[in-house]
């Protein structure tokens, strides 16, 4: 089977599990929704419209991580992964094929989040939307390398944020900077630039963290 | 002395604080090392003495 | 299975050599930083602790990249001895990293009264390289020793590599954005003394990572062996 059939088979496979589970994603929703509202509460009055811009991306990366820790769990409760490496597509497909699944069900998500964010705070512009594209293929493609990394530790629910929140920095910076600043074209390419680093860096090493 | 002299003193002397922390860490461990040597001598002894 | 190549004895026995040599060239560096640096005539006193701060920051820096060097080195030559040799390397970065955030922060609350400081780029970077290297031992020591260990260490280390210039990046994009830029820094403009003061420090901590790396290798490797040998005499 091609490169291409192997990752599209992969990501059917895990997109198909979570239509027949629905566990990860309602939660997910929950969950960001949640914690809008609580930034609601935690944003003292006369708090102006832009900390409310910084708050969407805070719930954006910790609902990611929600979701990124549950990545690989289907994999890990039936031992399949072992299986998956042995097979003959290339390690790095699995990689792709689970990156992209993330990145449907993150997606999936900001359909329900953004909305809410508008009626919540301030309506949410071009450039937020763009940004949070560009930024959810970098969420997407480094926490899952990092989702397969905390899999083979023993404190894995503990170590996956202390490993994603540094490379979740600059995400935040050209996030936040798209949506604020007057120059959102520079947080964009910014944010393209990381995303074209870190999926090459993933896609070649990917490999290395799953086999012995 | 003058509050510069004292932030410069400080800095210097954080350094020159962690190098003696470091070498206390290294004392540590040459007299754990020195332990399991002993150990390893007595085993590789009794080692000699039975066969 | 030996984890070190370079387990011999004349390797082992230029330690001691190095560590006289950063000795010597920090207390070569501690006497040109006080008694031959001219004072600075914007930011008096306070400025020396540069002598040190810079040096220490570019150090943990080559320590980052050693690490990842030698982490490049074991997914491409799969040796052993460069696991430990990497993990090391990360070790002594790590360390100078927070010494790079301790005198940094001294250095803040000496020129501008606050102990810290998001104006200042080179220590923000830093915090970020600490959380990150922070988890790398995180991690690594909850992973079973193995090779899968290794892989995983090495894939991180190179992961901070790439890291670093993509924060900086990030940082100097969010400075008047995010954070405007309240304080505005004039770096030092050394003159000639001043730069060879700096140069000087900067081989002197050099040296120093260097020889604390090996001296750090040394004890490891002592470790292994040890563990080799009571194996062979309690089977």
């Amino acid at each position: 089977m091609s490169y291409a059939a192997d990752v599209v088979a992969l990501a059917r496979k895990d997109l198909r599990l979570e239509l027949r589970a629905r566990d990860t994603l309602p939660a997910m929703a929950l969950f960001v929704v949640s914690t809008l509202v609580v930034f609601h509460f935690a944003l003292p009055a006369g708090a102006d419209e832009l900390a409310a811009q910084g708050l969407l991306w805070v719930a954006l990366v910790f609902t990611a991580l929600l979701g990124l820790a549950r990545a690989w769990a289907p994999e890990r409760e039936s031992g399949a992964l072992e299986g998956l490496v042995l097979a003959p597509c290339d390690r790095s497909a699995i990689w792709l094929g689970k990156a992209l699944s993330v990145l449907v069900f993150l997606t999936a998500i900001e359909v329900v989040a953004l909305p809410a964010f508008a009626q919540f705070f301030s309506p949410v512009g071009w450039e937020t939307v763009a940004g949070v594209a560009l930024a959810n293929i970098g969420i997407c493609t480094v926490g899952t390398l990092l989702a397969a990394m905390a899999a083979a530790s023993r404190t894995r629910e503990l170590v996956l944020p202390l490993l994603f929140l540094p490379l979740a920095i600059p995400l935040v910076v050209g996030g936040v900077g798209a949506s604020v600043s007057e120059e959102p074209g520079r947080f964009l390419a910014f944010l393209g630039l990381y995303d074209a680093l870190f999926a090459i860096l993933c896609w070649a090493s990917f490999e290395y963290v799953v086999s012995e | 002395m003058s509050a510069g002299e004292k932030y410069v003193a400080a800095a210097y002397g954080v350094v020159f604080v962690a190098v003696l922390v470091y070498v206390a860490i290294i004392a540590a461990k040459l007299a754990r090392l020195e332990r399991e040597t002993a150990e390893l001598a007595e085993l590789a002894r009794r080692r000699d003495a039975g066969g | 299975m030996s984890t070190s190549s370079p387990n011999n004895p004349r390797s082992a026995s230029r330690v001691p050599l190095v560590a006289a040599a950063a000795a010597g060239l920090v207390g070569l560096a501690i006497v040109f930083a006080f008694f031959v640096a001219p004072e600075d005539a914007d930011q008096g006193i306070s400025q020396r602790i540069f002598y040190f701060h810079v040096p220490i920051a570019l150090t943990a820096y080559a320590c980052f990249g050693w690490g990842a060097l030698k982490a490049l080195l074991l997914l491409w030559r799969k040796e052993e001895r460069y696991d430990l040799e990497s993990y090391v390397a990360v070790h002594q970065g790590t360390i100078f990293g927070a010494l790079t955030l301790l005198t940094g922060s001294i250095w803040a609350k000496a020129s501008w009264g606050h102990w810290w400081l998001w104006e200042e780029d080179q220590l923000v970077l830093f915090l970020v390289l600490f959380l990150f290297y922070s988890a790398y031992f995180m991690l690594r020591f909850s992973i079973e020793e193995g090779p899968r260990r290794a892989n995983i260490s090495a894939v991180y280390a190179l992961f901070g590599v790439v890291l670093v210039p993509v924060s900086f990046l990030a940082i100097r994009l969010a400075e008047n954005v995010i954070h405007p830029t309240v304080f505005t820094r004039e770096g030092p403009q050394m003159t000639g003394t001043m730069f060879l003061t700096f140069c000087i420090a900067w081989l002197a901590m050099s040296v120093l990572a260097y020889a604390l790396y090996r001296v750090e290798l040394l004890g490891k490797r002592l470790d292994a062996n040890l563990r080799e040998l009571r194996e062979a005499l309690t089977s």
